[in-house]
């Protein structure tokens, strides 16, 4: 079962995978939106890092203080939005030493939530919702059909890949590429990208 | 890219820190959370007036800050919006108990971020209210987009509820009068080139030698249409006309006038392009009460201009006029 450690592991490995895409998710940025996610994500992740409490923090306490520094270190839309998830996954599994499979299940559809209700995206409006929504969906259902985390996990990652994907052929509805009409046919949404991140971080890291 | 900065991770906080330098009369800089505010701030039973939003627009919204406009500006990374607790620690530090206005331009981020703050500010019963600009006539306002982005007409929704403030009028009053003219102005802005973003490095976009961005946004977003480069009367014709059209302005209607650079066109040709707008206008029968014309909202280093057209009343006209003393904007005082 992810424990405390698992937790930190995944936000570590959150912090790393957004490091090393930092540049790409900028230029993927820079075609549809205004040329800053990826360097506001490594900003905000690289807070994250060093604000995170020390060890032996229950996954509530570790995953709300991911939520604070996101809000107050990143801006854009991307800080409130992720940090709002996080703020929420911490409260889904609040006061939690192990996570059962239902925690895990709980923890990132409250984030998910979170970022809908914030963003009032909908799937197919070119967001971090496209790549979100499948994942959590695949992760509930695996979970509820008794698979492994670990499987449930993978499935999520795979999930929010294709849904990243599919933003591509997609006009926005949201955010600044919506000012582009047609013309953002042809473009990966950047937020969906760093969300295929997220759910690769905990494929690799909570079990 | 070559820049005149020492440090990407820094520009933000030097530049601030130079307008602090220049006009210490004027406006203080806190580094953490970072806000400017005006040296005399909290000031007697005023309302105070916030803005802020991503750097790179300069003089907006920091340049603006001072009497008769602006209490504080919170800043954030170029083309960034700020985060809830610059919003919230200005807030705190230049309220003087008769409530605080905030200026926000509609982008995603802005919104959300301001919002946050003025969440955490009504915790401690702050009376908090938000005007919303969104006067950029080349996206379309639908339920299809993120709706009209915030551009010149920010600049005029300062200024006049500014003078309102320093008046020390109501803060009910303050909201009614950024609200109308949020609702009087309209803009749309051109590119010749791309802006470059220092972080980034390298032009957000491409653009050939002979073509043009029309439509274009303050961040460098592509607009709604590339087009070959025309005359710069022509080109006025293409920003001119949506704007007054979508004001509905008709013969004997009056305006304020701006015609702003975006940051790399020389002032040379930002008269040009005002005196087509002026003709257009005179043509209509529309006076022209006052003009702008210059740097007042830019994007960086991108070359190009914007028109923004504000419908006045006696109202509005007697508050332009009132005195104002900010880095980017001074008369009467």
């Amino acid at each position: 079962m992810p424990d405390a450690t698992s937790v930190r592991r995944f936000i570590e490995q959150f912090a790393l995978l957004v490091d090393q895409h930092a540049q790409e998710l900028t230029e993927l940025d820079a075609a549809i939106g205004d040329a800053d996610h990826g360097i506001n994500m490594r900003r905000g992740m690289r807070a994250v890092i060093e604000r995170l409490p020390a060890d032996g923090s229950a996954p509530d306490v570790l995953l709300k203080s991911v939520g604070s520094s996101l809000i107050s270190k990143v801006g854009g839309a991307s800080g409130p939005l992720y940090g709002t998830a996080f703020l929420r996954a911490s409260k889904a599994v609040a006061g939690k030493a192990e996570l059962e499979p239902a925690d895990v299940s709980a923890l990132f559809r409250a984030a998910l939530q979170g970022v809908v209700e914030l963003g009032k995206a909908v799937r197919n409006d070119k967001t971090m919702v496209d790549a979100f929504e499948p994942a959590v969906d695949v992760l509930q259902t695996s979970l509820a059909d008794g698979k492994s985390i670990a499987d449930a996990l993978a499935a999520a990652k795979s999930a929010a890949q294709a849904g990243s994907d599919a933003t591509i052929d997609l006009v926005a509805r949201k955010g600044r590429a919506s000012y582009l009409g047609d013309r953002a046919r042809g473009h990966r949404d950047p937020g969906s990208a760093s969300t295929a991140l997220l759910f690769a971080a905990a494929a690799e890291t909570l079990q | 890219m070559k820049k005149l900065i020492n440090r990407v991770d820094t520009v933000v906080d030097d530049a601030c820190e130079g307008l602090a330098a220049a006009h210490p009369d004027l406006v203080r800089f806190n580094r953490e959370p970072r806000y400017i505010m005006r040296a005399d701030a909290p000031a007697r039973g005023k309302v105070a007036l916030v803005s802020g939003g991503g750097s790179g627009h300069e003089p907006l919204h920091g340049g603006f800050v001072g009497h008769g406009m602006l209490d504080a500006a919170c800043p954030g990374e170029v083309f960034t919006s700020p985060v809830p607790d610059q919003m919230e620690a200005a807030g705190r530090a230049v309220s003087a108990g008769a409530g605080v206005l905030f200026i926000v331009k509609n982008y995603t981020g802005d919104i959300m971020n301001f919002d946050l703050a003025a969440e955490l500010l009504k915790a401690d019963d702050i009376d908090v209210r938000s005007v919303i600009v969104a006067d950029d006539v080349a996206v379309k306002d639908s339920l299809y987009t993120a709706g009209r982005r915030g551009v010149g007409d920010t600049v005029f929704v300062e200024k006049i509820a500014g003078a309102a403030a320093e008046s020390l009028a109501s803060i009910s009053e303050v909201e009614r009068i950024a609200k109308k003219v949020a609702g009087g102005g309209r803009s749309m802005g051109m590119a010749l080139t791309s802006c470059t973003v220092p972080a980034k490095g390298s032009p957000t976009f491409e653009l050939g030698e002979n073509e043009m961005e029309i439509g274009i946004g303050i961040h460098g977003e592509p607009g709604r249409q590339r087009a070959a480069v025309r005359t710069v009367d022509e080109i006025i014709e293409m920003l001119g006309v949506p704007v007054i059209d979508d004001l509905g302005l008709k013969r004997g209607d009056t305006v304020i006038a701006m015609t702003n650079g975006m940051g790399g066109t020389p002032l040379i040709e930002l008269y040009i392009a005002h005196n087509q707008l002026a003709k257009m206008l005179k043509d209509r029968g529309v006076t022209v009460a006052h003009a702008l014309v210059g740097n007042y909202i830019t994007s960086l280093d991108m070359q190009g201009c914007s028109v923004t057209l504000l419908r006045v009343d006696e109202e509005l006209l007697r508050l332009w006029n009132a005195p104002v003393h900010a880095p980017g904007l001074r008369w009467g005082m």
